[in-house]
């Protein structure tokens, strides 16, 4: 290596992807710049209002990602700002950036929103799909992350009234463009995707009529932020819709568009707009779903599709819809589709266009720049095994980017890409970020509370409404303000100082600021009491913008006496406040990773990189799990090397220490200090104490109990098919597939996933061997997504005949003396046909380890309905576990691909790493306390707590209540329910908040 | 205090910091306009809500008392935390009915941090509510402060 390496990594694309990957980043060790071509981040997920299958709503997801985002000490987020070079190699890049204009001097303005309440303009607001306005100087969306306004020069007249109006003197017509030059180690691009353009399908009449919406507008519509506040209209008239269409595959499995690839997203995303849309229409609403191949092939999907038919009556209707026409005088929509063979028409008053997603939209620059390659539909080229890395050393890739895909798995590459992204560097940790020190803290035990208020005018948005002065005043005569005082804006840079200043003169030991929401600016008041020596729990705000005088604008007497009574509340909880520690625990650097597949040992690797001791566990007598039975693939890669080599990376690695035949019997401890037994089956048992844990066991295939399987010879799995043909044993003139076995029945009704590409596969292998073969396909629907579409098509052409069938209609499987007969019903010709096929092929689902419900209850953590395990969040922690330090991966989260399971590998070892880079882990302050001598050890709390954070301890005699603090996330469930009153949770005690509640109910006289 | 001839009722509103305050503050962010009837109190999880809080709250002469948390089944931050909430405001209603207090004094809502719109017309309907109701029967001349 040239140069020196530089402990700094560049993530270009501000959604939910490069938000996952700078956060893992930052928190590992590594100074981060994140880019952004937009004004703010959040991506598309922002735009959300909810998300499939969970129906969570998208925003409160989100937003505490992006302040954690935007107020991490080792993120620089710079916005407008895209690459125009790139120079050097992996581990010393120098990158050239240029930074647009937004006409407002960042540090300056505080997003107090006046101009653009002011602003005379009226623009297109894209960020509500077009429909609604917004002014020409504004935000994207009211949270956005950095909240700094942006001039839209195009729309700007220049009239000079928000430079007038802005109290931080912000505004800055003559801005210029930069130009800056970073250092950084490696880069990992998460730009995303681009909606497809409606307009392309002009049959379907997007552009032309108002009542045709594309899915990411009809999101709006449904949020309750969006532009009719969450009520489903009609653009054009402004009616509540009866009956709504959603076409399928817009833009996407569209040869003649040369988009042939499935987006991957829109069959879920169609139907859970279908059902929010009914959630929230007063009245009665039809919706109807136009599809081809129903795609609900994800964790938990398929139940979702079985409650959208059964539950929430969505209809469904399998055909490709030809085109769309309009009754001009109802706005009425004509949806003109064939079903059963025969053309026919029906009317909606609204229709929903599921767009797919394209490469972003200046892909080819990017590539250019880089030096990365693209495939043929310009995304991001990766490869099975190596599915994060782009054809440059040190650049890395995540999210829709590589290939269309759900936020769960961006979510999961993003942290995976970290993973890859900081092993390059990993000598460099710690060597860029900021640590910040405070001064010593003073002790205040023995001090008189002395409060200290500070109300802020916000510029016009408080002092516009509350009477500040007023309320200054009246603060002075509160017990125990010793000062008070008014300010422009408390959040701006010289206010800090002052603060710290008063804190100083007038010895005061709590401190309040009256102003906006906690929320966002906690935080910032909380490290400035700090920096004044305070403990930062002995600081509280009083919401009077946000509650107070941006809701009552029109009743300023009353706002002003609202304000005070929220003062008097928040000062009477400052006079109990308790300093807090943060606890510290100690890390023990060790991982222990339980499953020695492709998932384990891809995970084990990857800690091993970042410079961490790992114990691998296997059941089996060698490594290699599930890979072990594949022996080609669709793109392919040649497993069988790819298994060998992985296998003599672990095995030369002296971080990494192997267990073969053995298997976790124990664990106890919690994050950063568990200690474990490893029992092997030659009777040897070992203890080891880690750090993290790893679960990683895999899954197994399910051996099918219908069609004959185990009574005729002829009859076999996907898998048995692919040793045979592998082994040179393939003989058959006709091959029949049956889809599904085993999956999205009763007992289990979700899809495996990855039986769709393995008949794919092994039916293109067939047609490769002896093209003269035939091959039936039975199937449900085909769900080749992504860019599995391609080999859908190909198999397609190569002859394979793939037959729909109905649950109504299985194919019913004879062995008739000694004849093996297969009868099903073939959709086209409407008749009963009957094959005698060679082979009878069972696409068998791939089903949970048996032994998921001793490792579940070892570790406390839960399993879905189907026996997978269950992670923390289905879409923003895909590899976590409610549980801290617990993490998972690979077929033990559900059945996938090999390039999705090492994906996930590589995701649960950087979120690893964001505990054991650190040598201790500083816990929140918030967490219970229990007085022992009140408690009567009912274990109530003990049952309660959803994180295992109480344990019961003998003391003296008797049980008791004892609070584990690396565990509690003080969300105060045990307080509340604590019979003798014997747990408090710290800053929200119960006198504290009853203090509050008391002082707000006080009548003040006049 | 107040000379005004109309009943304003004095609403406390117990939120969770997560979803249900950030709807509160969305509300503001977008400026919609509710009467200045409540006094909000912000706690981490509706599940931290001791029906103590709100029994104090009553005692002290809240007309109405507001809990929101995230929507069920899975918006809690803390996973469960709304469905404690759920059972221990379902049986304190109960048990206020006991005492003479119209159970509807007390709400318990579900909202999230996108539904601003709806926190506005939770607090617009209960304030008319409460009105119909009239004063909390516990209230005696409200208590003075010095
Ligand atoms: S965090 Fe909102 S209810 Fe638990």
């Amino acid at each position: 290596m040239a140069e020196k390496k530089v402990g700094a990594v560049l993530v270009v694309g501000g959604g939910v992807a490069g938000i996952q990957a700078s956060l893992d980043l930052a928190d590992s060790g590594f100074k981060v710049y994140l880019i952004d071509e937009g004004a703010s981040i959040g991506g598309v997920m922002a735009q959300l209002d909810k998300t499939f299958p969970t129906n969570d709503c998208s925003m409160c997801i989100l937003s505490p990602k992006l302040v954690a985002t935007g107020r991490h000490p080792n993120i620089t987020i710079l916005t407008n700002t895209e690459i125009l070079g790139l120079n050097g190699e992996a581990g010393n890049f120098e990158v050239k950036l240029r930074k647009r204009s937004r006409y407002i001097i960042e540090e300056k303005c505080n997003g107090c929103g006046l101009c653009a309440q002011k602003c005379p303009i009226e623009a297109v607001d894209m960020y509500n799909g077009g429909l609604s306005e917004r002014s020409a100087i504004y935000v994207d969306y009211p949270q956005a992350v950095p909240l700094k306004y942006k001039i839209d020069r195009e729309k700007c007249i220049g009239c000079g009234t928000c430079y007038e109006i802005c109290k931080a003197k912000a505004v800055a017509y003559d801005q210029q463009d930069s130009e800056a030059t970073l250092k950084v180690g490696s880069i990992i691009l998460a730009p995303g995707f681009e909606p497809f353009d409606a307009k392309l399908k002009s049959e379907y009449g997007y552009g032309r009529y108002p009542n045709v919406v594309t899915s990411i507008e009809f999101e709006r519509i449904l949020s309750a932020s969006g532009p009719y506040g969450g009520l489903v209209l009609r653009p054009s008239d402004g009616e509540i819709p009866k009956k709504i269409a959603f076409i399928q595959c817009v833009g996407s499995r569209d040869y003649k568009l040369g988009n042939n690839y499935c987006s991957a997203v829109c069959c879920m995303y169609g139907m859970k707009e279908a059902v929010i849309a009914k959630e929230h229409t007063p009245t009665k609403l039809d919706a109807t779903i136009f599809y081809m191949d129903l795609r609900a092939y994800g964790k938990e999907f398929d139940a979702y599709y079985n409650r959208a038919r059964e539950e929430w009556g969505i209809r469904f209707v399998r055909s490709r819809v030809a085109s769309i026409t309009e009754d001009s005088s109802t706005g009425n929509l004509f949806v003109h589709y064939v079903e059963d063979e025969k053309p026919k028409t029906e009317e909606f008053d609204m229709v929903v266009l599921s767009i797919g997603m394209q490469p972003p939209k200046n892909v080819e620059k990017i590539a250019k720049v880089l030096g990365i390659e693209l495939n043929k539909y310009k995304f991001c080229e990766t490869k099975t095994f190596s599915p994060l890395e782009t054809s440059k050393p040190g650049v890395f890739v995540c999210g829709a980017f590589s290939a269309p895909k759900d936020i769960p798995e961006s979510v999961a590459q993003a942290s995976g890409a970290a993973a890859k992204a900081m092993s390059i560097i990993a000598s460099e940790r710690g060597k860029l970020v900021a640590v910040k020190e405070y001064p010593p803290e003073r002790d205040i035990s023995q001090e008189e509370p002395r409060i200290g208020v500070f109300v802020c005018h916000c510029g016009i948005n408080i002092g516009g409404v509350v009477n500040v002065p007023e309320v200054v005043e009246y603060a002075k005569t509160l017990p125990n303000v010793v000062y008070a005082e008014a300010n422009l804006y408390t959040c701006s840079q010289d206010t800090q100082k002052l603060i710290r200043e008063k804190i100083q003169q007038h010895n005061l030991n709590r401190v309040i600021v009256a102003s906006c929401t906690p929320r966002t600016h906690e935080p910032l008041f909380r490290e400035t009491v700090q920096e004044a020596g305070l403990n930062p729990y002995l600081f509280e705000m009083a919401n009077i913008r946000d509650q107070c005088s941006w809701v009552h604008m029109h009743e300023p007497k009353e706002a002003t006496e609202k304000a005070k009574d929220l003062v008097r509340s928040v000062v009477a909880k400052a006079k109990l406040l308790k300093p807090l520690k943060k606890p510290e625990i100690s890390v023990t650097p060790v991982g222990l990773i339980m499953g020695g597949g492709v998932s384990g040992m891809t995970a084990a690797l990857e800690l091993a990189r970042q410079g961490f001791e790992v114990h691998l566990v296997e059941r089996e007598k060698e490594l290699g799990g599930y890979l072990r039975k594949i022996y080609y693939l669709l793109e392919g890669d040649n497993p069988k090397e790819r298994l060998d080599a992985l296998i003599k990376d672990i095995m030369e690695n002296d971080k990494i220490y192997v267990h073969l035949n053995a298997e976790v019997t124990e664990i106890s401890g919690f994050v950063g200090n568990f200690k474990s037994k490893i029992k092997h089956y030659n009777g040897k048992e070992e203890e080891v104490e880690h750090g993290i844990v790893i679960v990683a066991t895999g899954a197994t295939e399910y051996k099918p109990t219908e069609y004959l399987y185990d009574k005729d010879p002829r009859v076999m799995t996907q898998h048995e098919l692919e040793e045979k043909i592998a082994k040179g044993d393939f003989k058959a003139k006709n091959v029949i597939m049956i889809q599904c076995v085993g999956a999205r029945n009763e007992e289990r009704p979700n899809c495996a996933r990855i039986c769709c590409g393995q008949a794919i596969k092994n039916a293109l292998k067939i047609k490769e061997i002896i093209p003269e073969t035939e091959v039936y396909v039975l199937y449900k629907d085909i769900r080749s997504y992504g860019f599995k579409e391609d080999y859908y098509r190909k198999a397609s052409e190569k002859g394979v005949l793939f037959i729909n069938y109905e649950d109504s209609r299985k194919p019913q499987v004879r062995n008739e003396k000694g004849k093996l007969e297969v009868t099903f019903w073939e959709p086209v010709i409407k008749q009963e046909v009957t094959i005698e096929p060679d082979l009878l092929i069972l696409s068998a689902a791939t089903i949970p380890n048996p032994d998921n419900k001793r490792v579940a209850e070892m570790l406390k953590v839960p399993l879905t309905k189907d026996g997978f395990f269950l992670e923390a969040h289905m879409k923003l922690r895909p590899v976590d576990f409610a549980t801290d330090g617990v993490f998972l991966c690979g077929m033990a989260h559900s059945p996938k691909y090999i390039d999705e399971s090492i994906a996930q590998a590589c995701a649960a070892a950087a979120r690893a790493t964001t505990i054991l880079s650190k040598p201790a882990l500083e816990m929140e302050g918030i967490v219970a306390n229990v007085n022992e001598d009140l408690c009567s050890g009912c274990r109530i709390c003990e049952y309660l707590c959803p994180y295992g954070a109480i344990e019961m301890k003998q003391k003296d005699d008797r049980l008791v209540a004892h609070v584990i603090e690396a565990l509690c996330k003080g969300c105060g469930a045990c307080g509340s329910a604590c019979p003798t009153k014997a747990i408090t949770m710290g800053h929200f005690t119960t006198e504290e908040i009853i203090a509050q509640v008391k002082a707000a109910l006080l009548e003040v006289k006049a | 205090m107040s000379e005004k001839t109309e009943f304003e009722p004095r609403i406390i509103g117990f939120l969770c910091n997560w979803c249900s305050y950030a709807g509160a503050d969305l509300a503001g962010v977008s400026r919609i306009q509710y009467p200045p009837n409540i006094r909000i109190i912000r706690v981490m999880c509706s599940g931290r809500i001791d029906p103590i809080f709100i029994l104090e709250a009553l005692k002290d002469g809240a007309d109405g008392v507001l809990v929101a948390g995230c929507h069920l089944p899975s918006d809690c931050h803390y996973i469960s935390g709304n469905f404690k909430a759920l059972r221990r405001i379902t049986l304190l209603k109960k048990v206020l009915q006991d005492f003479g207090i119209e159970p509807e004094r007390v709400r318990l809502e579900w909202v999230s941090a996108s539904e601003g719109d709806k926190f506005a017309a939770i607090v617009r309907d209960m304030v008319e509510q409460i009105k119909k109701l009239g004063p909390n029967p516990l209230k005696i001349g409200g208590r003075q402060y010095e």
